[in-house]
Parts: C-alpha cells; structure tokens; sequence
C-alpha cells in the first residue's frame, strides 16, 4: 500500500511507520483529496470507511497536525494520515470523499480555527456562532471564557478576566491553572 | 416561523423542533424545514451540553481524567471507561490481568443490555407505548442494582482503573448476575410480544428512515445503526478487545436499514450479551485485579487510536502523549455524534411525526455529541 502511494504520489510522501502495532503515514497538504479517493477506491487495501478527522496543535513550530483515521472493512486495516499545516493555511475539505467529514471538519474548524476550503457549510458546530476563540488551541487556556459573550446572552459576570488574544503574561493578576 | 411561497401553491414553513422537546432525548435542536406534514430539510443544532471533556484532558492526569469520561454517555458509562483504560494501557504497553478482564467484560455487556433497554423504552414510549417502558426499567433496575452492590453508583460509575479494575466482586456476584441472566430472555420475549407484531407498531417502524449499507459506511454510522443496514460488522469480532476473543457470539443483522431492522438488532443484542455474560461469569480466572505498574502513569512519547464496540456504536479515542503525566492532546470519536449526521438523510421525504421516531432509532445520547 504504501508503494503505491509512493508511486502515485512521491512528491506529496514524508514517511511511513509503525508505533505500537498501527499504521501511519505522513503526508503533505497538497494533494490531500487525490490521495483520500484514491485510498477510498484502490484495490488493494480500500479504505471505505472515514473514523475520524482531528488536528493536533503544535505551537512551538506555529503548525497543526491534521489526523485521518481510516478503516478498511475488507482487509480489517486501519490507518492513520498525518500532515502538517502552518498556521492560517487553508486545506482542502474532505467533504467530497466522505459524507461524514462535514461535522468533523466543522468541529476542527470550531475548536482549531483550521479552515477547510470547498466545504459546504463551515461554521461552528458545538460552539455559538458568535463566540471569540478557539478553544482546543494550546494558546487558550483552561480557564478563559468569552467574557463577553457569557455576559451579553447569560446575563452573568463569569468571574473571568481575560479575553482571548490578550498579553496574559505581563499581567501580575493573571492565574494560571497550575498555581 | 417563516413562511415563504412556492410554486404549487403550498407554503414552505421552518419549524423549530426542541431544544425543549421531549423526543430529542436532550438538548437537541432540530431546525425543520417544511412542505405541509411533509420534510424537506433538517439541520440539527448542537452544542447545549457542551463541557469542554476534550480539553480537560490537558488540565488533568491520566488517572483524573476517567471519571470525566462517565459524564459523556451517562447511560453507557461503563464503555466509555473501558475503552479509555484500555487505550492508555495500550500506550504503556501494558495489559489488564485475566481476572479484571472478565470482570471488564460482564460489567460492560451489562452495561450494554441496561442502554439497550433504555433505548427501547423511551424509543417505545415516542411511538406511543407506554407498557414497554415500565417493563424495561424493571429490567434495568436488577442491572443497576448489581453495579450499586460493586462500586456504589449507579450511572456514573468509574467503574474501572488504568492497569486493571479497583473492586473485588463481592460476595453473591455471580449467583445475582446468574439470577438476571437466567431470567433475562424470557422478558426479552415479553417485549416482542408487545411490540414485535403489533400492527401500530409496525405501521410507524417499518419503512421509516430507511439508509442503505453503502451510504451508513459513507456517512460513518456504527453500531446497531449500521448493522441494521446488512453489515455485519462488529468491532468485538473484527477487533477483539478485552477477552471477548474467548466468547462464542453471533453478530445480529437487520435486511433493509428501517427503524424495524434496528428495533430487532438490538433486541438480539441483548440476548446476544445474556450469552456472552452466562459464559463469562462461569470461568471468572483467580489472579490479581491490578497489573504490575508504576504509581505514576507516564506513558512513552507517541500516540495510539483504540476504539471499541459501545452500545451506540464505534467509540474511539485517539491520545497524543508529549512523555508527561498528562496527555498533549485527547479526542474522542464519539459514536452518537457520528451517527446523527445521518439523521438529515433519513428524515427527508418522512412525516413531522417520523422525526420522532428516526431520533429515537439512532439513540443519541447528547452529552456524548456534545461532550
């Protein structure tokens, strides 16, 4: 399997490995789509059925990993697609592979801020429309609240003081979870 | 309400169903679009009960974490527990000793006919039977005793530890699990006798919501949802987990994907799981209940996917560890939430009063959606 990939697609191949009995394969962003209908529809190991799609934050490189899970009900096989993607880049949906990639990458989009091109309705999906933030970013603290928004349609004050983006660090007052 | 006029004089009308609406089993909303009785389009709006479960998991241990996890599918909370220790002893390279498997598996296939039973009570209720809802809690109350009697709670029951379980079975374990399982199929029948050949019931169940097996597998529906389509997929054989290797069960499937076929897959479930549990509790091996492992759990640099068979379908969870105490990053592939995306392909062209039913069939539970 991973030679044919490599065939069809050398330019878009990292590597491939194994870790604890699973299979990986890292990709780049580019051709993502070719790769997801080709994966879909081969002969050898078709992978017809979409687990999962999610993203890793790594801010220390300004990147997130977008994850694929993909499960072969034939060969009994999963596998898992990495690619990076910097900060702000746009990736292609994967809407058009498999139906069930419309509410995950809407989920990535609302807890990631990743934006997916060609897809037919990216808005937030667990989140209100509104809200500032995304919150599954590593950037985001544990404690922050769009205080603003709780405030406008909860009628509350949530005891938060931050809003999202702001300098936290040179502030005295501000507590982190850990103290 | 919006009404907007359309070209052979009937009027498009959006309808909006809960979040308050009995049938939603929770905070669901289901935006409907209209054409007289007749549905055209629905969009589920989601996120009521959204608690963040994800990125507590930063913020907590991996030991701390497993409580969290029973909050998500309240009904099934043994599963999502099991399937959580289980990925993390799979990262530590590490297994559960026999003993704790056994006992692993009887909990959660109870666990799995007590949400098989809250299914089609409250599913039954939706159509309009009443009887069969108070015949199955008393079902699920002899379940819910046996989990009291072993670890104190009787939903969110942190029933498991990483490495193993905490609790020995108490005194009378097996004779009460054996009492239950001995009577069990037999109440199985009284149920079809109440539903499986009444005429109402087959009337609002039969045709309704009906998918295909090539479109469930395209849409990622599991579970009974998809085995009720025709495929016979079931991550228990495909992919033994736990000890469920040892056990001799079949893996019922329905014929055309209706709300009937999966009324009668999960109905086999459970007499499936009586089985599986008659014979699990008769070879319960001795041995320790905990593996041989450090205090703190600290697992190698990496990431693992596991996923097992909940009662509502593929429940996975995918952990990146950074080599710290706490996870870098945990996601669960939550069954429910997977499975009401399809929910806008089986309603349309169905009546308003079929919504009800399609909800009922997919047997959502939101706090897993929304997690």
């Amino acid at each position: 399997m991973v030679d044919a990939i490599k065939e069809r697609f050398g330019d878009q191949f990292v590597k491939a490995y194994r870790f604890i009995g699973q299979n990986q394969i890292e990709l780049k962003k580019d051709r993502i789509v070719e790769i997801l209908t080709f994966l879909r529809d081969n002969d050898i190991v078709p992978f017809n059925y979409l687990v999962d799609e999610t993203a890793v934050h790594w801010p220390k490189d300004e990147q997130f990993e977008i994850v694929y899970i993909l499960y072969s009900f034939s060969k009994n096989e999963h596998v898992r697609l990495k690619m990076r993607i910097k900060e702000w880049e746009v990736i292609e949906s994967a809407v058009p592979v498999w139906t069930t990639a419309d509410w995950l990458e809407r989920e990535v989009y609302d807890m990631f801020g990743v934006r997916y091109a060609n897809h037919p309705n990216l808005t937030r999906i667990l989140l209100p429309e509104d809200w500032v933030g995304h919150p599954l970013r590593k950037d985001y603290d544990i404690r922050l609240q769009d205080v603003e928004w709780v405030r406008k349609h909860l009628g509350i004050d949530s005891g938060q003081k931050y809003y999202v983006g702001e300098a936290r660090d040179e502030d005295p007052g501000y507590i982190t979870p850990s103290d | 309400m919006e009404t907007k006029e359309t070209l052979f004089d009937a009027s498009e009308i959006t309808v909006s169903m809960g979040p308050q609406h009995p049938s939603t089993h929770g905070v669901l909303q289901v935006k409907l679009k209209l054409d007289g009785e007749r549905v055209i389009d629905a969009q589920c709006v989601i996120g009521y009960l959204h608690r963040g479960v994800e990125k507590l998991a930063e913020a907590q241990t991996y030991a701390q974490y497993v409580p969290t996890l029973d909050r998500m599918d309240y009904i099934a909370a043994v599963s999502n527990c099991l399937g959580y220790c289980e990925a993390v002893e799979k990262l530590l390279g590490l297994t559960a000793p026999p003993r704790a498997q056994y006992i692993r598996v009887i909990m959660t296939e109870l666990n799995r006919i007590s949400s098989h039973l809250l299914w089609l009570g409250t599913h039954a209720i939706d159509l309009g039977a009443v009887t069969v809802f108070l015949y199955c809690f008393r079902e699920r109350e002899e379940i819910l005793k046996i989990f009291e009697n072993y670890c104190g709670a009787r939903l969110t029951t942190h029933m498991f530890r990483i490495g193993g379980t905490q609790y020995e079975i108490y005194e009378g374990f097996q004779d009460q699990v054996r009492t239950f399982i001995k009577g069990f199929p037999t109440k199985v029948d009284e149920y079809e006798t109440l539903l499986t050949e009444n005429r109402i019931w087959i009337g609002r169940t039969k045709g309704v919501g009906v998918i295909s097996g090539k479109d469930a597998i395209d849409l990622g529906v599991t579970g009974p949802s998809l085995r009720g389509s025709g495929v016979q997929w079931d991550l228990r054989k495909a992919k033994p987990y736990a000890v469920y290797a040892d056990f001799d069960f079949d893996i019922p499937v329905g014929g055309v994907g209706d709300t009937y076929d999966r009324y009668m897959v999960r109905l086999e479930e459970m007499r499936q799981s009586t089985r599986i549990i008659a014979q699990a509790v008769e070879k319960i091996p001795d041995g320790p209940l905990m593996a041989k492992m450090s205090k703190i759990i600290k697992p190698p640099v990496g990431d693992i996917y596991h996923s097992i068979e909940a009662p509502k379908g593929e429940l996975g969870y995918y952990i990146v560890s950074d080599g710290s105490t706490q996870a870098y990053r945990t996601r669960v592939r939550p069954p429910s939430f997977v499975n009401l995306q399809a929910l806008r392909k089986m309603v349309a062209g169905h009546m308003v009063a079929d919504v009800v039913a399609i909800i009922g069939t997919l047997d959502i539970v939101l706090g897993e959606i929304d997690r």
